[in-house]
């Protein structure tokens, strides 16, 4: 669909009462159904990646018409699944019982504020799944009904669910404001879980889930392509250092298994990131692979079900064991450190198969924080390197670019690495300027298409839920003439690419690494004329 | 699916108008019809050149090349690619050789 001009932004969603508008809703929240229309929702799964899943219920369906096609029992299936859950995670139970409606998350989430519909109150999109779980788990639901902000579960419901549950990128910025802790992330993953049991999904998440099953990444990179592409890669480093690197694939015997999203060996800008990766590792002359198999970091799964995260997740750590490396080093990728950070441990770890605590084999360094995933970050280990004066470094080689950083929302809230890629950037570049602080960090806002959002039929969504962020972005624009936006994730690399080309067209989006890698003085390298993406330096401009 | 007809011919297309089933159905009538959808007046060697290497790349690799293969192989800088094709290789070039919409992190 054709992205609309700003000044249109505030009126074409948001016609009716909302924070745009400044008109107060007339009508109760229950009796205001979604409405479906091209460009507020993402294409719901082609039966073929369904059926290539064994999920229930694949169709061709259309969330615009009143006929979504659904098991008969519908309802029965999804109470059955929503009381499986509540048995299951203690976690949903205390946050479906333990909300006050205190409204402190109210407007700290970036889909509220750049949509201004109610419903993406993190409170009340809670309240979606909350007002099924009171009328028929509950006694006082069972009673009062409504009163009690219990509604039974009708078409309507199902239809905000989808609506909502996929308005929704399990930032967690909501979260760090509740005063309960609750983490509506949660509730949006058990609401998409419910959907999927009647078939109601989107597929951007769940063809690259398919191609990750099927290839070992989201993009659907055979091994022979995955190899390929970083081939070129080499070619391209070549020709800017005089460098050739040698990179390895599925070399058993190898101390570091190294993983990173497969955007970074496919898209712009990631695949300079990955440059920087690859010189990073030849400048320090590490024992490394790659994998062809364990060949994404990424893991739509998180977006899918607990299931299908623990699987995809299953496949670097059984590519590690099969190598037989001493630990595994990740790249910049966002989600991936949430489901290694917070959930590997008790579902396919611990991966007590590695060396007890993974340590850096340039520095001696101990990461203590890995010692149950095995797992290091990029930036932590290069923020190492820094440390300990392993690394020949010319940060004025990125005099070129005027730096902030975005906290891609995992590696800040899930994993708590804040402090790590703001060592390495005030080591590799010489004009660093933070933007303001309820904007990063542990408040950092989303890049507005996180959770396999990142679709372009809904570009509208994107850009008004990647307003906050883009906002901040401007501010250090104005202020400080900031032409660069750093950031560890490779969702971030496409989607703060498209925000910013629609918001701050003078900014670029660049993985901190790929910083690093110009920065970097290799041995016996010839002059730099250019940046990783063949741009000129300054000084050597036209 | 959708269904939409071209000179008598009928193709199924996804909703961003793809190839449902990519180069099986694809034909010169099908590149006449992307053609006209994507306002290109004159189809040259050089749109040939892309779409043969687009299509080669995708019989070896079942996914489309990234953009700098793409520019290697033809020899044409990106800026030239998009001349050709308008909305660019993904949406343009991929789309009149037969190939599908690329997903994940990009």
């Amino acid at each position: 669909m054709a992205l609309i001009k700003a000044d249109k932004l505030g009126v074409s969603v948001a016609k009716d009462p909302s924070l745009m508008t400044g008109a107060i809703p007339k009508r109760h929240w229950m009796d205001t159904p979604a409405v479906f229309k091209p460009g507020n929702y993402a294409y719901p799964t082609k039966p073929s990646i369904m059926e290539y899943h064994k999920f229930p219920n694949p169709r061709e369906w259309n969330p615009e018409e009143e006929d979504w096609k659904l098991p008969e029992n519908w309802q029965e299936i999804l109470l059955k699944g929503l009381k499986e859950r509540l048995d299951k995670f203690r976690s949903l139970k205390v946050f479906m019982d333990c909300c006050v409606r205190c409204g402190a998350c109210a407007d700290k989430c970036h889909f509220f504020l750049g949509t201004g519909d109610p419903k993406n109150m993190p409170v009340l999109r809670a309240e979606l799944l909350r007002s099924v779980y009171k009328n028929d788990f509950t006694r006082a639901g069972k009673i009062l009904g409504r009163l009690a902000g219990a509604r039974p579960l009708t078409f309507n419901v199902l239809k905000d669910w989808f609506m909502y549950f996929y308005q929704c990128t399990e930032c967690r910025r909501c979260s760090v404001f509740c005063p309960y802790g609750i983490d509506t992330a949660e509730i949006t993953m058990i609401g998409r879980e419910l959907l999927h049991l009647v078939g109601v999904n989107i597929n951007w998440i769940l063809e690259p889930a398919a191609n990750s099953n099927r290839t070992g990444n989201h993009m659907g990179l055979q091994p022979h392509t995955f190899k390929d592409n970083i081939g070129y890669l080499c070619d391209d480093i070549e020709d800017i250092t005089g460098i050739r690197v040698e990179p390895t694939f599925n070399r058993k015997g190898a101390e570091v298994l190294f993983i990173t999203p497969s955007a970074d060996v496919f898209a712009e800008p990631g695949i300079y990131t990955a440059m920087g990766y690859l010189l990073l590792f030849h400048h320090i002359g590490l024992d490394y692979t790659w994998s062809t198999y364990a060949s994404e970091g990424g893991n739509f799964g998180l977006f899918t079900s607990n299931e299908m995260m623990k699987k995809l997740n299953g496949k670097m750590y059984n590519e590690a064991r099969r190598l037989g490396v001493k630990f595994i080093l990740g790249g910049e990728c966002g989600h991936m450190w949430r489901v290694v950070h917070q959930y590997m441990d008790t579902m396919n770890g611990p991966a007590d198969f590695m060396d007890e605590v993974p340590t850096s084999p340039i520095t001696g360094t101990r990461f203590e924080n890995a010692r149950s995933t095995k797992m290091v970050h990029i930036s932590e280990f290069t923020a190492d390197l820094i440390k300990n004066g392993k690394l020949k470094l010319d940060p004025s080689r990125n005099n070129h670019r005027k730096v902030t950083f975005h906290d891609s929302c995992n590696p800040a809230r899930a994993m708590g690495m804040l402090d790590e890629p703001r060592y390495v950037l005030n080591n590799v570049v010489n004009n660093f300027k933070e933007m303001p602080e309820n904007t990063i960090r542990e408040q950092t806002f989303c890049c507005g298409s996180g959770t396999g959002l990142n679709t372009d039929e809904i570009m509208e969504l994107r850009m008004r839920a990647g307003l906050p962020r883009a906002n901040a972005v401007r501010h250090v624009a104005d202020k400080y003439g900031v032409n660069t936006l750093s950031c560890v994730c490779a969702i971030d690399r496409a989607t703060l690419t498209s925000l910013m080309n629609y918001w701050n067209p003078d900014v670029q989006v660049c993985g901190v690494s790929e910083l690093v890698g110009n920065a970097l003085v290799m041995d016996g390298e010839k002059e730099r004329e250019t940046g990783l993406r063949f741009e000129p330096l300054e000084g050597t401009e036209g | 699916m959708p269904t939409l007809e071209h000179n008598g011919k009928a193709f199924t297309v996804d909703e961003d108008g793809f190839l449902t089933t990519g180069m099986e159905e694809w034909n010169t009538d099908w590149v006449e019809y992307v053609k006209g959808v994507e306002g290109i007046s004159d189809l040259t060697d050089e749109h040939w050149k892309v779409i043969n290497t687009l299509q080669e790349y995708y019989k070896k690799n079942g996914i489309a090349p990234m953009v700098r293969i793409l520019s290697k192989t033809t020899g044409f800088p990106l800026k030239r690619i998009y001349e050709l094709f308008p909305s660019g290789p993904g949406k343009g070039a991929c789309k009149m050789a037969g190939l599908p919409k690329p997903t994940g992190c990009v």
